[in-house]
């Protein structure tokens, strides 16, 4: 892309062509990281100032992009946060509910396939290579095609509603991305030091507490913020098991559900969705460096 | 200026950490104890996927050679009346083809567009600057943003009644009316004379899936620019080439590879997407792709047997693709 737009007439040979380039790229690369910020930046700029608007303002001038301070107002997020009785959205329910089942599948998913990633990444049994690869093609599975059995099967046993069916799913969906990432952090861990420990008497699972886990904690607590930040924005299971029961609905579902009436304003759906975005984007720039070098770790391989 | 893409080419890739071997040789009795405690660790994992991937998979599989409608679950079992009929049907029911086809396009022209953002993005943040990080991280965000929230953005903003894209498209870019971006299925615009009609939903949702993923690889390919050794570059600079020849000859042929798994990957995950088509357009106006379908046959028609059928042919096509893919160009980088 950069190259085709970069190409400067070649009027005079070498330096003049790399001259132009430079010249150009000067400018480009400015004017490009300022378009993409805007673009990344814009739309969640917006959300917040939908959400502080009153209704009658937007619908005045929809297009502005911010706020003048005498009217701001807060009572759209009251009116999403209070209880249906009170006349609003029910959203402390489902920030509640969304909490229960992500903070719920980080700690199963973690308790499940850290001593997984653990045995995938040091010791040799019978199927190893055949399991990590089963973990893996889970990872790019349709979502749609498990939801058709799960469906039937949540009806049938009466599950629909509950939000353990739910947590049950979520942890067998992360647990192929936690033993991946967590894999290729112990694959980096030196055996000689567990090797030492070994030969100091300690048995496989004390060298496994020991060592091994105090050693990995980075990649487990950055794991369990990206396990963290799946369970809390995923929709679809969400859609299918807890439709019926809005006691049990999750922010994710809860918005989605609203935005399709007309009852409820625009603005008070903007706060819904600030309420939705606040945790991760707060969770996201907490944790930068760790959660992107988790995830790209490995990428040199490429 | 061949010699210097030679040189980049020869260059060995880093080696991955952690490569294994060497370490084979072992008294038995303790490769035994190791053998078990390893399938013990892996046990829970190894079930909990069993039971909530594989066997309903499989399931799906039975279903979709069955007559099932929601209503008459209770008296199915497994041991069915297995028939083609679903299969037959799906095929050859209307509209199907077409979703294919809108799953194709949604997902080739999502990974295309989502992929060329993400190498500009992340070429022009290669070199230090004062904010980088900050900026780079703000870049993030349409990634890590929970879908529903970023989609009832898009479709707000995008409104023709009170989004502020159509206000100040009608107000400054001279548009003769609001553009209904997501409801319509086909717009006709004139330019320089000429008509050109576009699916105006369709390629909103491909926009809305290259805003959403593009930082997805502008975070890989950053990764893989940062291994690019800067003797290489600093060669090249000596010898006169210019920007856009250093691009062409040493950074894309470093690329290459990061780009190849990248498509990959944002094919196989768009292909498969629902949450995005399902919240913007509800899979109407043209942009109805095969799991949006799906859905639809589960929940608002019932027909179990029909909707895993199509579930079927949908994971059937992307496992052949994928393999193709890896048998043609694979190979290279060992997965498991």
């Amino acid at each position: 892309m950069s190259s085709a737009a970069t190409r400067g007439p070649e009027r005079r040979r070498g330096l003049s062509r790399d001259a132009v380039e430079n010249a150009l790229l000067r400018v480009a690369r400015p004017v490009v990281i300022v378009l993409l910020l805007l673009i990344a930046v814009v739309p969640f700029w917006y959300m917040v100032v939908l959400s502080f608007r009153p209704l009658d303002a937007v619908a005045r001038d929809p297009g502005a992009l911010w706020v003048p301070l005498a009217d701001i107002t807060w009572s759209t997020y009251l009116s999403v946060l209070r209880p249906v009785a009170e006349g609003g959205q029910d959203f402390l329910v489902f920030i509640r509910n969304s909490l229960v089942v992500a903070l719920g599948t980080v700690v199963l998913s973690l308790l499940v396939a850290v001593p997984g990633a653990y045995a995938v990444s040091r010791l040799e049994f019978f199927g190893r290579r055949r399991i990590s690869a089963l973990f893996l093609a889970v990872y790019f599975f349709p979502a749609i095609l498990l939801a058709v059995p799960l469906f039937v099967f949540f009806t049938r046993i009466g599950l629909r509603g509950s939000l353990v069916g739910l947590l049950i799913v979520y942890v067998a969906q992360v647990a192929a991305v936690t033993i991946y990432m967590l894999r290729n952090y112990f694959d980096t861990i030196p055996v000689s030091l567990e090797e030492a420990a070994a030969l100091d008497g300690c048995s496989r699972l004390q060298v496994m507490r020991r060592i091994a886990l105090p050693l990995a904690m980075p990649a487990i607590v950055s794991n369990g913020l990206f396990v963290f930040m799946i369970a809390w924005n995923e929709f679809l299971f969400a859609l299918l098991f807890l439709i019926e029961r809005r006691d049990s609905w999750t922010v994710s579902l809860g918005l989605s559900q609203l935005a399709g009436s007309i009852e409820v304003p625009t603005t008070v759906l903007m706060a819904g969705s600030v309420i939705l975005t606040l945790p991760i984007v707060i969770l996201f720039f907490a944790s930068e460096r760790l959660l992107v070098g988790g995830l790209t770790a490995g990428a040199e391989k490429g | 200026m061949s010699s210097l893409a030679q040189g980049a080419a020869g260059v060995p890739a880093p080696v991955a950490p952690g490569a294994r071997g060497g370490r084979r040789v072992r008294r038995s009795s303790r490769a035994r104890e190791e053998s078990r405690t390893g399938l013990l660790l892996i046990t829970p994992t190894f079930v909990i996927v069993v039971a909530v991937v594989v066997l309903p998979v499989l399931w799906t599989v039975s279903l979709a050679f069955q007559r099932v409608r929601l209503l008459d679950l209770r008296d199915t079992g497994v041991l069915g009346d297995y028939t083609l009929a679903n299969l037959a049907d799906v095929l050859t029911s209307p509209g199907f083809l077409e979703s294919l086809r809108t799953t194709l396009v949604y997902s080739v022209g999502g990974t295309a567009c989502a992929i060329g953002i993400g190498l500009v993005a992340a070429l022009a943040l290669r070199r230090p600057f004062r904010g980088r990080g900050a900026v780079r991280a703000a870049m993030l965000l349409p990634y890590v943003a929970p879908v529903v929230a970023a989609t009832f953005v898009w479709s707000t903003a995008l409104s023709p009644q009170f989004g502020v894209v159509n206000h100040w498209g009608t107000e400054l870019l001279g548009w003769d009316e609001p553009i209904a971006f997501l409801s319509s299925r086909a717009d006709t615009f004139s330019l320089l004379g000429w008509e050109i009609t576009v699916p105006t939903a369709l390629l909103t949702v491909i926009a809305f899936e290259a805003w959403r993923s593009f930082p997805f690889a502008f975070l890989f390919l950053t990764a893989r620019l940062q291994a690019v050794p800067e003797t290489l570059d600093e060669a090249a600079r000596v010898d006169g080439a210019t920007p856009s020849q250093r691009f062409r000859h040493i950074l894309l042929p470093q690329l290459l590879p990061t780009i190849a798994v990248l498509s990959v990957l944002r094919f196989i995950w768009t292909y498969n997407n629902f949450d995005d088509i399902y919240l913007l357009t509800g899979g109407g106006a043209g942009t109805q792709v095969v799991a949006v379908r799906v859905f639809d046959y589960l929940t608002a028609r019932g027909d179990i047997g029909a909707a895993a059928a199509q579930a079927l042919v949908l994971a059937v096509i992307l496992a052949v693709a994928v393999t193709a893919y890896l048998r043609l160009f694979g190979r290279r980088e060992e997965v498991a």
